[in-house]
């Protein structure tokens, strides 16, 4: 994952796929993911509002559908 | 998550680093395509050693630079090839290679079938992916231009990887006036061998220029191949070749954006910058990775990087209908035919660039600045060879907002 002034880059070396974080608020929440109890928690960390909510639900599952993000071994 | 930018316009004014660049590690080369971009064909003496090759590599993975197109050239007759690959993978930074097939013997194809399984099935991070060149889908299209015997050593690669399990490798296809007709039969090679098919324009740099009236598409072949694209282009890569096509009405999957000094530029053998790796000429040289700053100072702030972010001037093009979406198309086809650069593209779909071309003066274009071609003029049909590549995977292949 890589920040740019829109938000980030990301790249997936067992898909070569690219895919773009359209917003650097977005970033935060994927960069806190791993550390966070929840998905939730991470979005309030990052100052996500309840009305953002499901904008950001969408996006992350979106980076989920895509082996972007993995879920973390228990 | 509103953005009023769009992400293309973001791709326009650069990024803190390419999301992937081409690099050349040689001009040495067993082919003399007829069509090189880069006159390929000796070696040169001041060609990056090792230590600094690697030391590139260290940057590109400071600057998270995902991978890099190598291609040359012939890359893999350099004799620390392998060695820069294991190094780049290792560091992170993945590598896609061009090659005419002459070094992918059984034992190298099992070896780069086995790269990319990491254990249990999980991606690796850092890998290795080939791209196979072929100009024609028959041995006498190809090898008319890229050489005798080219074909066959390509399809020997392409059995070599295949038979070891490498899937998914590139088949990289130049559009030819001869090969246009051949765009399912193409598709059809790649499926045959599990490869996926890539597509790029032919450009009139290097050797190219020389061969440009006689092989660039016709009119009527832009319009088939732009046909094409729209039914088969999902499955097929271009990376940035065909946004001038987008004059015809619309996008094509790809970057419909000229990335040159952007998103993407050129490392050449001998550590000098260009914008992109059709522009190997003083006008587009950035820099060169030995400077000071190295290759992050020449990106981040070389004088003509930061122009190529800037408004770009429409010219005699900005009252066209299409300008929006060809966006005047490709910086190096209208250097290297004598066109204005803020004027048409060569092969503009309006037919505004044959207009212009037709007031060019003969022999007035641009030279390329650097010729490594052998001295021995060959005939010819005899040896040729050329790399390629742009950038290269769909590039907005998954965009999240």
């Amino acid at each position: 994952m890589r920040p740019e002034p829109f938000g980030a880059l990301l790249y997936h070396f067992g898909t070569r796929r690219l895919s773009f974080l359209k917003d650097r608020r977005l970033l935060s929440v994927v960069e806190a993911l791993a550390d966070a109890p929840s998905a939730r928690a991470a979005c309030a960390g990052a100052g996500v509002g309840p009305s953002e909510l499901q904008a950001y639900e969408r996006a992350l599952a979106r980076l989920a559908e895509t082996d972007m993000l993995r879920e973390r071994a228990r | 998550m509103s953005v009023a930018v769009p992400l293309v316009e973001h791709f326009a004014r650069g990024l803190d680093a390419p999301i992937c660049l081409t690099w050349e590690l040689t001009y040495a080369c067993n082919l003399a395509c007829r069509h090189c971009l880069s006159s390929s064909g000796r070696r040169d003496p001041a060609e990056l050693s090792t230590a600094e090759a690697k030391a590139v590599i260290d940057e590109l993975e400071r600057m998270q630079v995902f991978y890099v197109n190598i291609g040359g050239g012939e890359p893999t007759i350099r004799p620390d090839f392998w060695e820069l690959v294991d190094y780049a993978t290792a560091h992170h930074v993945g590598v896609k290679f061009s090659t005419n097939g002459v070094r992918i013997t059984p034992e190298v194809a099992s070896r780069l079938a086995a790269s990319g399984r990491g254990s249990g099935g999980v991606p690796r991070s850092g890998y290795v992916d080939v791209q196979i060149s072929l100009d024609g889908a028959t041995a006498d299209v190809n090898d008319a231009v890229r050489g005798e015997g080219s074909f066959a050593m390509a399809v020997r690669a392409m059995e070599n990887l295949a038979a070891a399990g490498f899937r998914g490798f590139k088949l990289s296809v130049v559009c030819t006036r001869h090969n246009i007709p051949q765009l399912d039969a193409f598709n059809a090679i790649a499926e045959r061998y599990g490869a996926q098919l890539r597509l790029t324009r032919l450009r009139p740099s290097g050797r190219g220029a020389d061969v440009w009236d006689e092989l660039h598409p016709t009119a009527a072949q832009q319009r088939d191949l732009y046909d094409w694209l729209l039914d088969h282009g999902e499955n097929v890569l271009t990376g940035d070749s065909f946004f001038h096509l987008a004059g015809y009405g619309k996008a094509l999957p790809g970057l419909n954006l000229c990335g040159a000094g952007r998103v993407v530029c050129l490392i050449d053998p001998v550590g000098d910058v260009y914008a992109c790796p059709f522009a190997i000429h003083d006008a587009f040289r950035a820099g060169n990775v030995r400077d000071a700053g190295g290759f992050r100072g020449v990106w981040r702030e070389s004088s003509l990087f930061q122009t190529l972010r800037g408004p770009q001037a429409g010219g005699a093009c900005a009252a066209c209908s299409a300008y929006d979406s060809c966006r005047g198309g490709c910086m190096a086809a209208k250097f290297f035919t004598g066109l204005p650069l803020d004027g048409p593209d060569p092969e503009c779909v309006k037919g505004y660039g044959q207009l212009r071309l037709a007031a060019v003066e003969p022999g007035s274009a641009p030279k390329p600045s650097l010729d490594h071609s052998r001295a021995a003029a060959v005939p010819v049909t005899l040896q040729r060879r050329r790399p390629d590549r742009a950038c290269a995977e769909n590039p907005l292949a998954l965009v999240v907002r």
